[in-house]
């Protein structure tokens, strides 16, 4: 099974709650940090990486000497990674998505395989926990193949915890397309709300199925709750403020260890969201 | 005219909140809210919008059923995972990244290249002044060209209007939108707050903004939730030659003004939103003394400008 934990705001409790999910397990568990941006499941989960490998895409180099100028590389590029002016072809290699066209296109061969380094992979094991996670190259702004990487090393016979980005875009639904089940971590405040409802489109979209988790629950209004109602998507949690939370979490602790008999409804979620996605 | 942008690497640290406040404070400015994919300042400033536009960006590949014979061209050639292969070739909108290659290379002609609407743009008036805001549609990707055009329609208003300052509220994280943001900005503003991860994913946005050579400044936010760490992070930024411009409390009136839908300055009894306003007065000093050309050694009137890496 493989549980997705995302918000579209960002700070609303991402790593919270899917850190709790994966400490409280009776399964063997993975932990996917797929906030390659900002990854800070390690920080709570203090995983021994032993593991670590770079991520690279195919950009293209141009060998002058080859080149005849013919602009075929610079016509199917689509993102503006390859410029001609008259006779002098020039590469924009922080530009290019890989697609690997201007390769293909090229004649002349006087295209060779260079490589940019998207960020690293890290991997390790937190007590019984496998840990995954990726930081982007600083600079970087295409954080998709490190992040499709990250979600490679899934390892399907365990119950996968994905800790995704905020937002709602590419990186978002990168995140989330192969869960079975999407839980969605808000906090009950108009931006909480706001950015609540654009996620749950995304889920519609997608089919996913999903719930919600209501963080510092008695610090907004209602809203949420009502939208959920009129919805008829479940409220699978509410965790109220407590300001020994907000410590802990500042020292990076975990919820299950700050508030012990959390562990419990955690798990109990777990077995309830297994029978529903076994179905 | 400057530009000045709010970041935090971390999400949820208070940007929004923030800015909001600033736009109540400041005189003679513009808003961009560059978080567009999941923008939120609009739900402070109240905007009455005066324009509306389609967004459209990239394309994406689209397959006719009735040409294609299944060859597998396109599978093989797709670096993207996007195509799958059943009577016909299958193309996943949301996997394509517009590359077009496939439709380049088919030799049947049965991959059509549509225009990709991806969102939409605003100009508006608020109370505050105006601001120009935009909505991409939720799943989409290309959100740091729709960053890079809201932020050029503003300096044009800003331009046109004689405006001296543009506030930008910027995404979390360190990637695509984010860099968007940064173009042309003279001055970033770190939120950050007083947590191991926020402390982790602060030093990531520093690195950010040295990688560009851009001078930054911190405020803690929330900043009594955790002294000690407050403090911790005040040392890091010392080290980096970071200026602190201020740290805000950790106060309840920010969520009470946010269901109001009003900057937290209105409320003029809120601890977190008179420490925004000392915040502020900081900041418009650093603003205003950025007017000073750049010195040799790279100084800006007292301000460290970071070594690039």
């Amino acid at each position: 099974m493989q549980i997705a934990v995302a918000s579209g705001k960002g700070g609303t409790g991402k790593t919270t709650i899917s850190t709790s999910l994966a400490l409280s397990a009776d399964t063997d568990v993975q932990y996917l940090d797929c906030d390659v941006e900002e990854p800070n499941g390690h920080i709570f989960l203090k995983p021994e990486l032993t593991y670590s490998e770079t991520c690279w895409v195919t950009i293209p180099k141009l060998d002058e000497s080859r080149c005849t100028a013919c602009g075929k590389c610079r016509d199917i590029c689509n993102f503006n990674a390859i410029a001609q002016f008259g006779e002098t072809v020039m590469m924009f290699p922080e530009m290019c998505h890989s697609c690997l066209g201007c390769f293909r296109v090229c004649e002349e061969d006087a295209l060779l395989e260079d490589r940019r380094e998207i960020g690293v992979l890290e991997s390790g094991m937190a007590g019984n926990i496998e840990f995954v996670h990726g930081r982007v190259r600083i600079g970087e702004a295409m954080g998709i193949p490190l992040l499709k990487a990250v979600k490679k090393k899934a390892a399907p016979e365990k119950l996968i915890i994905l800790d995704a980005p905020p937002g709602t875009s590419c990186p978002f639904v990168e995140s989330i397309n192969d869960a079975d089940y999407v839980i969605l971590v808000t906090e009950p405040t108009p931006f909480g709300l706001h950015d609540l409802k654009l996620a749950v489109t995304v889920l519609k979209n997608f089919n996913i199925p999903g719930g919600i988790i209501i963080n510092r629950s008695d610090l907004g209004d209602d809203r949420v709750q009502r939208y959920c109602e009129a919805e008829q998507i479940p409220i699978l949690m509410e965790i109220p403020f407590q300001r020994s939370i907000a410590e802990g979490y500042a020292r990076g602790q975990n919820l299950v260890d700050i508030v012990p008999e959390l562990r419990d409804d955690f798990r109990d979620l777990l077995e309830k969201l297994a029978l529903q996605t076994a179905k | 005219m400057k530009e000045v942008l709010i970041l935090s690497g971390k999400g949820g640290t208070g940007k929004t909140s923030i800015i909001g406040s600033f736009a109540d404070l400041a005189e003679n400015k513009i808003m961009v809210d560059c978080d567009v994919d999941a923008s939120d300042l609009h739900l402070l400033l109240a905007p009455r919008p005066t324009e509306e536009h389609d967004f459209v960006s990239g394309v994406k590949a689209r397959v006719e059923a009735d040409k294609c014979n299944a060859c597998g061209m396109c599978l093989e050639i797709c670096q993207f995972e996007s195509i799958t292969m059943e009577d016909t070739a299958i193309i996943s909108e949301l996997a394509c990244e517009g590359c077009g290659v496939c439709a380049h290379f088919c030799p049947e002609e049965a991959i059509i290249l549509d225009k990709n609407h991806c969102g939409s743009w605003y100009i508006s008036d608020t109370d505050y002044g105006p601001l120009v805001h935009a909505q991409l549609f939720a799943g989409e990707e290309n959100s740091g060209k729709l960053v890079s055009h809201i932020k050029n329609q503003a300096k044009q208003l800003a331009e046109a209007s004689n405006t001296d300052l543009i506030l930008i509220d910027g995404a979390p994280g360190v990637g695509c939108p984010v860099i968007a943001s940064l173009s042309n900005v003279d001055l970033v503003v770190v939120i950050t707050e007083p947590t191991l991860s926020g402390k982790h994913d602060l030093e990531r946005i520093l690195d950010l903004t040295d990688h560009f050579k851009i001078p930054a400044l911190v405020c803690i936010n929330k900043w009594d939730i955790h002294p000690g760490m407050s403090t911790e992070i005040e040392t890091a930024c010392s080290k980096r030659n970071v200026d602190l411009l201020g740290k805000i409390p950790f106060d309840t009136t920010v969520v009470d003004c946010q269901i109001q839908g009003v900057p937290v300055t209105k409320d003029k009894t809120s601890p977190a939103g008179n420490a925004i306003r000392d915040v502020w007065t900081k900041l418009q000093k650093t603003i205003n003394s950025l007017d000073d050309q750049v010195s040799v050694d790279g100084s800006i009137a007292g301000l460290q400008l970071p070594q690039a890496k």
